[in-house]
């Protein structure tokens, strides 16, 4: 089951040439700058925009080709754009109804009850957007998008417009769709949090072009992207939760490369979660160290060190028993350690972001 | 040397200029406009003076006079507008007169439209006819008395069929575009330069209607005093009474 | 009060602003959508031709209306050729007359209630499943319902006191084109002053409370702004 999409645009400045397939199951992120072109994509995914030449078929159903367009209304997408666009004349549960309406019976999988509930917009129902704030506004926009039953939901970056809390607000939200609803999405982001935290599948767009198309950890590892050479250069381990200290306010995680321990979780024993470590936030030691204040020890073998652009700075890409990591280290060190593939070192996590 | 003598000539021929080059500003009802227009170039010859005209429905004169309009002399197309005036004391002693008799004539841009008895009136085969309106123009009321007469001036305004100008200037357009079949105009206004009338065309009888006396007046408010009582009586003299009866009105003598 | 054909006028003078302002509404619709979404090049000329009433004096407009609606006129001798008969000094001349006279106080305010809705909207309804036709009649149409109060009441009041077409198009005629306007002037004209008083303390009481009701029930509507 996929999405295989091919467009061309030219604006003169900016040219937009993309092929690719993708996953039509899972959160599928798009990740660029702006001007990348990833809202662009997604637009003529949407078939709000047509471009020069198109191309999208979406589990066997041809959307755009050649001779055909589809217009916007016929396509059983979803759309949430960065500032939610709701209707001012009506209420939230105007909103929430309009495309409900407008779908037939027999295509209706999702309840308006269902999606209040998830979403946790009941005390919002009969206020009017401009009644709102951004945070609700966007929830309803989410639920609105929801209620025409779509078999694909594409997001322009719906947090952007948001502040961290409510950012943080909201992604839980997110995390919902897409677990207990199983809802398949396109998501347009610029933000490396959100990508990691969300996301199946990356898809990295630069100038106009795909630069890649794969698994989430397994693109945020390569070592030829930009990606990885970027001050926000991360990996992303998937870890469960083994149990809980009430003492130190810590939680101990397990994952193929072996334990970590990070800020007590809310979650209990036996979920998994997700955790991103900075490349930054790595640092390497060829004996394990002892008397450290770094909690996090792995030990890994690596796998290949990259010179960045910046003149100090290199990358080293390692292996900690099926899962990959990145060190960000100076070259200087990377020289003195005599770091090389094969080497076996010890990795050091100052601190990780638990995406909860 | 030179500049002095051209100095002088300068001087000389100012002082030889008529001393009482005078401007009369005339109020004139729309129907005598076109007929004053051609007295104006003879009373500038004999006189020195300058005709200023302004040329409206006598109605609306009347009340841009009373309101305060600089106007020296009034030639209206009734008697009753310029008598009013007297009696509100805003004319010049004296000086009211009877200018000429207006005639009115039913005419058709279109030949063949009016016969020679107006029997047209009667039938059916016109749209509108227009006249001007007889609350604000005294051709206005005579077309009125006129069609009453004939006993078709309440069918033919229920019907809808008459049009009322608000002067008799706009009467004439409404007929000469041809928006209007045909109307009652003023006889000066539909002669033409050789004292022939285009189109078709029917001068009613004088005992159909009450007489159209047009009577001019001075105003008190004249900046010239002088020059308007001698336009007047210029005015009722043989030069210009021949061209005003030659454009179609009548006179009492 | 009021003299029989004065009450007269007045009618003739309701009906005709109502009549020409639902038309005008009615046509300017699609006008004004097309003006406020369209990025074609001809859209700055049909802007200019629009506004072109406002500028020309209204007799001048009268006047020409009267040749081209008249018996010899472009539009008039059609009709008098397919037995329709011409149009001046008519009563639906002058429907005519005051369409054009205040077709730029209904486009451009339903041109700018349009346009200030924006796109964003209309794409989200889009993806909401709606169809052109309904997103216009669901999400346009309520969006610009205070530019429709506006167009209709700028036109119904700028007719009431249309003057300069009338006197040109209309010939007067009691019953069918004598409006208050002219009936006004008539009697200032005629100096039955206490008649022309007596008349306009009508109008102007009139459209006054028209004008006061509109934006009292306006009020009570949700104030709709544009919200994120």
């Amino acid at each position: 089951m996929t999405i295989a999409a091919r467009f061309y645009v030219d604006r003169g400045a900016f040219v937009l040439d993309v092929d690719v397939q993708l996953p039509s199951r899972g959160v599928t992120a798009l990740f660029g700058k702006s001007g990348s072109g990833k809202t662009t994509i997604l637009r003529c995914m949407a078939g709000l925009e047509q471009p020069d030449k198109g191309h999208v078929v979406f589990n066997g159903e041809v959307w755009q080709d050649a001779e055909r367009f589809v217009p916007p209304h016929q396509r059983r997408i979803g759309y949430v754009f960065q500032e939610a666009s709701l209707f001012p004349h009506l209420t939230a549960r105007g909103n929430l109804r309009y495309g409900w309406k407008r779908t037939p019976l027999a295509e209706r999988r999702i309840d308006e009850d269902e999606i209040v509930a998830l979403l946790d917009i009941e005390p919002l129902l009969g206020r009017y957007p401009d009644q709102l704030s951004g945070g609700e506004r966007q929830r309803v926009a989410l639920g609105r998008a929801m209620l025409t039953s779509p078999s694909l939901l594409l997001l322009d970056e719906p947090l952007s417009a948001l502040d961290r809390e409510r950012k943080r607000e909201i992604l839980p939200y997110l995390e919902r769709l897409r677990d207990e609803l199983a809802m398949p999405m396109l998501y347009v982001s610029h933000s490396h949090d959100e990508v990691i935290r969300l996301a199946d599948h990356l898809v990295l767009i630069e100038d106009g072009r795909v630069q890649a198309n794969g698994p989430l950890a397994e693109v945020l590892v390569r070592t030829d992207l930009s990606l990885s050479a970027d001050a926000e250069a991360s990996v992303m381990i998937e870890a469960e939760i083994v149990e809980h200290d009430e003492q130190w306010h810590l939680s101990r995680l397990v994952f193929s490369g072996g334990e970590l321990w990070v800020p007590r979780s809310e979650y209990a024993p036996g979920h998994s979660v997700r955790v991103r470590v900075h490349a930054r936030d790595v640092s390497l030691t060829l004996e394990k160290a002892s008397g450290t204040s770094i909690n996090n020890l792995i030990h890994a073998t690596v796998t290949s060190v990259v010179e960045l652009e910046a003149p100090t700075h290199a990358l080293v890409r390692l292996d900690a028993n099926g899962t990959s990591l990145l060190a960000r280290i100076t070259r200087r060190s990377s020289h003195l350690l005599g770091l090389e593939p094969g080497r076996t070192v010890w990795a050091q996590i100052k601190s990780m972001a638990l995406l909860d | 040397m030179l500049k002095t003598r051209t100095f002088f000539a300068a001087v000389a021929l100012l002082v030889a200029l008529p001393a009482w080059a005078a401007e009369v500003k005339v109020a004139v009802a729309a129907n005598f406009y076109g007929t004053l227009q051609k007295l104006a170039p003879l009373y500038q010859e004999a006189s020195g003076n300058t005709l200023v005209l302004s040329s409206g429905s006598s109605g609306a004169l009347y009340t841009q006079i009373v309101n305060g309009a600089p106007f020296d002399v009034f030639l209206s197309a009734d008697a009753a507008r310029p008598e009013r005036l007297e009696e509100e004391g805003l004319t010049l002693k004296d000086t009211r007169f009877i200018y000429a008799y207006g005639v009115p004539v039913l005419w058709s841009v279109r030949e063949g439209v009016v016969d020679a008895e107006a029997q047209v009136l009667e039938s059916d085969d016109f749209r509108h006819v227009a006249i001007a309106d007889p609350k604000l123009a005294p051709y206005g009321v005579a077309a009125q008395e006129i069609m009453t007469v004939r006993g078709v001036f309440e069918s033919l305004d229920e019907a809808g069929k008459i049009v009322r100008g608000q002067s008799i200037g706009q009467t004439y357009s409404q007929i000469a575009s041809g928006a209007a079949d045909m109307g009652f105009v003023a006889l000066a206004q539909v002669t033409d330069e050789n004292g022939e009338i285009p189109g078709s065309h029917w001068i009613p009888p004088a005992d159909e209607y009450s007489p159209i006396a047009q009577a001019g007046v001075a105003l008190k408010r004249a900046d010239d005093a002088e020059a308007a009582e001698h336009f007047l009586e210029w005015l009722q003299g043989s030069e210009a009474r021949a061209v005003i009866k030659a454009a179609g009105y009548g006179f009492d003598d | 009060m009021l003299l029989p054909q004065d009450l007269t006028a007045l009618w003739i003078t309701l009906k005709l602003a109502s009549i020409s302002t639902v038309i005008l509404i009615v046509l300017c619709v699609p006008l004004a959508w097309w003006l406020a979404h369209t990025r074609s090049r001809a859209k700055t000329l049909v802007e200019a031709m629009v506004t072109l009433p406002l500028v020309l004096p209204p007799t001048v407009i009268g006047f020409y209306l009267l040749l081209l609606l008249g018996p010899h006129g472009f539009v008039g001798g059609f009709l008098e050729r397919i037995g329709v008969g011409h149009l001046a000094f008519s009563f639906s001349g002058l429907v005519i007359g005051s369409m054009i006279y205040s077709l730029p106080f209904v486009v451009q305010p339903l041109q700018n209630a349009f346009a200030s809705t924006g796109t964003r909207v209309l794409e989200a309804a889009a993806t909401l499943r709606a169809r052109p036709v309904d997103r216009f009649l669901t999400v346009s149409l309520p969006l610009a319902r205070r530019g429709f109060l506006t167009a209709s009441v700028l036109s119904f009041a700028h007719t009431l006191g249309e003057f300069g077409v009338i006197i040109m198009l209309g010939g007067n005629i009691p019953g069918r084109t004598q409006v208050a306007s002219v009936a006004i002037y008539n009697h200032v004209e005629s100096m039955n002053f206490a008649a022309a008083h007596n008349l306009a303390l009508v109008l102007v009481v009139m459209s006054f409370s028209m004008l006061l009701a509109v934006y009292v029930i306006n009020r009570r509507f949700k104030v709709v702004g544009v919200a994120s």
